[in-house]
């Protein structure tokens, strides 16, 4: 017998398990994303599909490259990388350059995860990370958007797109001009609102038939892929639900006081990549609160900082920064929302 | 919970929902293990004092007889288990590694195993409730729910705290378990008078037995014995890991916090297992001591899984063989799968605390790689304490074991195992907290 006792294993309580792995999550996550790459295919055509796969690719790559470089075990399979580089994707232009792609995805990666420390250190979402960096690198082709639903999308590149690597890309004024269907400005709901003053119709906007970044545009699709992870219980839907719930009370205040100069909360709930933020960029586990009061203090505050930089700041695409900035606050809010405990005591009570 | 609410039901805030695995032993009733050849019977079985031998080798000692007399008040006597001879007394192993102090018995195989004939018999009924611990003491009965506490210590209350209402606690939430499910449907009569003699000992008007809603069949046995002024009921709680925590119980019932490192008879509540009250319902009043109890063996890997009335101090080996236990690179475990102890050696006695021996499938305890925490809040929606097992986990890898104590409430966590169970990273969140803890009484006794 001593021959087994040698082998039984010991182990500590608990000896059971029941919890879906790191992995699986993200594969989940994953899954949940593809009904949204389909669609920004079928809205933008092979552009964004080649943008998507490349940025995702770039990503990984620069994962997988760091892993060796600094001797560790490959955390490729773990798919977070993968998750990261279809968010950052969906986030970019239709005709967004490849080679910017990639280097949006290496960003993305590199300064945004792996010099933290890599999965679960990360303070900002990395995807984040990786667009802010472009946004700043590259202004132009940032906010350089092209009509949907062109003819031949499916067949032919958005000129930009296969722009040389380094090069600047060519300019798709005249290219959108030709395949718009009716009067296509090239400006997005938040650009003409900003801009121009001009409302775009909230229908057009929930259903995603507008113009606008790849994966952002169809509020609808965002809300039943975010409504499976909830199912899975590999979403925290309170990050979503205090985001909206930040925004809408941020803007129907501006609302209340002005309705002919400032929009409506509708209008701020559906349009640009608020809905795809909500779902998908702020609840990023790890960068978010943990503590239960925290996750609504932060989903607020993003909400509240993305009205307000839309409303007053000189950007349209504000969700980002507002996230960011948000995650930078993160550990500050959590310290000062500890959840109370069972059968705390009462310090007023103690004292007596 | 809020729906738990709604429909009715019982129940505290956060914790698990866990697959149970009762059926395989909970179906037969429960069977008597024979005499193994040699009982070791440890001194230190209970929280507190070792018991002091008053055996010599070689000396031919009674089933029932006193062989080891308890040390001051927090410690109880122990019992001969067997008619037989005293081998030797000295060290054996026990089921937390390591050897402690021990009587070992050769068994006298053709002795008919009568019990030694009692100095006394107790009427609970017209003694003082001195006596009556003092009585409860000299049984040998401590917390049969695996806690090992000493049953007197917590029935001598403080002055200064009026109990209101024994709990008596029959959840048994653990997977796996039967033992006091078997125990409340087989030995209803002396749970009733050991909880009378509990409501006297305390001083206690009335007395709920908790259960968990997947033991409905016993609420329906128990109630026709229940007395008619309501001064003990029985009542049904949801099926929730932890339930059985004597904090969550006491929740779920009443709606009472036990305060944070103190006891519940500070909020005026007295919460017992239901097998050491049946344990003191059949001894006291016979003044018998404690030499047998009722063990779940159970696992896929065994031929006869059930519940066994096994004498303490029978080896393990002998206990396993008898199930039908074939396996020998199976994970075996002494308690049940969320908070139980692994066992080192097949050698090792069961004790009064032992409430079960598990035969874990290799497929249920499959080990992971551990990753980093992802911080996806999967622990603090599970812990019932309402701690934050991801933060304790990140401070714990940074040895500020200080920190974890002073400001995330290490103290209050009663390792029941929830957070490690949901952790998608597979980070051992309890064995941190254990050695933190254990570190940090170090730290202390050295700080004076």
């Amino acid at each position: 017998m001593a021959k087994s006792d040698l082998k039984i294993d010991i182990r500590t309580s608990p000896y059971i398990r029941k919890a879906p792995t790191v992995a699986q999550i993200m594969r989940n996550v994953v899954y949940a994303l593809l009904p949204l790459v389909a669609y920004s295919v079928y809205h933008f055509g092979i552009s964004a599909l080649a943008l998507i796969l490349v940025t995702t690719f770039a990503c990984m790559a620069t994962e997988h490259f760091f892993c060796w470089m600094s001797h560790k075990k490959p955390t490729i399979l773990d798919g977070s990388a993968a998750v990261t580089g279809l968010l950052l994707s969906m986030t970019l232009p239709p005709g967004f350059p490849l080679w910017m792609g990639v280097i949006a995805g290496f960003v993305a990666i590199a300064m945004g995860k792996t010099l933290f420390g890599g999965l679960g250190y990360n303070l900002f979402n990395p995807a984040l990370v990786g667009r802010a960096f472009i946004q700043a690198a590259f202004p132009v082709s940032i906010t350089t958007w092209t009509p949907a639903f062109a003819v031949d999308r499916f067949v032919e590149f958005i000129p930009s797109t296969l722009a040389l690597p380094f090069m600047k890309p060519l300019p798709t004024a005249d290219w959108s001009a030709q395949v718009a269907i009716d009067g296509f400005t090239g400006a997005t709901p938040l650009a003409l609102m900003k801009f121009q003053g001009i409302i775009t119709d909230s229908y057009d906007l929930f259903i995603g038939t507008v113009a606008g970044s790849t994966g952002e545009a169809s509020t609808l699709l965002i809300l039943l892929c975010g409504a499976y992870l909830v199912y899975r219980k590999m979403l925290d839907w309170r990050i979503p639900v205090a985001v909206i719930i930040g925004t809408s009370l941020t803007a129907e205040l501006f609302y209340f006081i002005d309705p002919s100069k400032y929009p409506s909360p509708a209008f701020m709930l559906l349009s640009g990549g608020l809905m795809f933020a909500a779902v998908f960029m702020a609840s990023d586990m790890v960068a978010s609160p943990v503590t239960p009061l925290g996750i609504f203090v932060f989903g607020c505050l993003v909400g509240f900082l993305t009205v307000i930089i839309r409303l007053f700041g000189g950007l349209t695409e504000a969700v980002m920064y507002a996230i960011l900035f948000a995650n930078a606050a993160t550990p500050i809010i959590e310290t000062y929302t500890q959840p109370r405990i069972y059968g705390a005591r009462d310090k007023v009570k103690d004292k007596k | 919970m809020i729906l738990a609410k709604l429909f009715g039901k019982k129940t505290f805030p956060k914790g698990i929902h866990l697959e149970e695995y009762k059926d395989e032993s909970n179906v037969a009733a429960t069977r008597r293990l024979p005499f193994a050849p040699e009982m070791i019977v440890p001194l230190a079985q209970h929280v507190g004092k070792p018991a002091k031998s008053i055996v010599f080798k070689g000396q031919h000692i009674t089933r029932g007889e006193i062989i080891a007399e308890a040390d001051g008040f927090m410690s109880v006597p122990i019992h001969a288990p067997v008619t037989g001879v005293v081998k030797e007394i000295g060290l054996a192993k026990t089921a937390q590694g390591g050897k402690q102090a021990a009587i070992i018995i050769s068994t006298a195989l053709s002795s008919g195993q009568q019990l030694i004939e009692s100095e006394q018999s107790n009427d609970y009924l017209s003694m003082s409730r001195e006596e009556l611990i003092q009585a409860v003491q000299n049984t040998g009965v401590v917390g049969l729910g695996g806690a090992a506490f000493p049953s007197h210590v917590k029935m001598k209350t403080p002055e200064n705290c009026a109990i209101h209402t024994v709990l008596v606690n029959g959840c048994e939430c653990e997977p796996f378990l039967t033992t006091d499910h078997r125990v409340m449907l087989e030995r209803i009569e002396h749970l009733l008078h050991g909880i009378r003699i509990t409501m006297k000992c305390v001083d206690a008007p009335k007395a709920i037995i908790g259960i968990e809603d997947n033991k409905l069949d016993v609420l329906h046995a128990i109630e026709p014995y229940l007395p008619d002024d309501q001064s003990i009921t029985i009542k049904a709680v949801a099926t929730k890991y932890p339930q059985g925590a004597q904090k969550m119980l006491a929740y779920s019932l009443l709606g009472i916090e036990i305060p944070s490192g103190s006891r519940s008879s500070e909020v005026g509540l007295a919460i017992f297992n239901v097998a050491t009250l049946a344990k003191i319902g059949s001894l006291l009043p016979l003044g018998h001591g404690l030499i047998e109890r009722i063990i779940t063996i159970t696992g896929d890997s065994l031929e006869n899984p059930g519940n066994y009335l096994a004498p303490i101090g029978t080896p393990l080996r002998y206990i396993l063989n008898h199930a039908g236990f074939t396996g020998d690179e199976a994970s075996l475990i002494i308690g049940g799968p969320m908070m139980g102890t692994p066992v080192r050696s097949l050698d090792v006695p069961i004790t009064k605390g032992t409430g079960g021996v598990l035969v874990l499938d290799e497929r249920l305890t499959k080990h992971n790689d551990i990753l980093p925490c992802i911080k996806c809040t999967q622990c603090l929606q599970a812990c019932p304490i309402n701690l934050n097992p991801s933060e304790l986990g990140l401070l714990a890898i940074k040895r500020k074991y200080d920190v974890m104590e002073e400001q995330y409430h290490l103290n209050d966590c009663f390792e029941c195992g929830c957070c490690s169970y949901v952790c998608p990273s597979n980070i051992p969140l309890v064995q941190y907290f254990r050695i933190a803890k254990t570190l940090n009484r170090e730290r202390h006794l050295q700080d004076g």
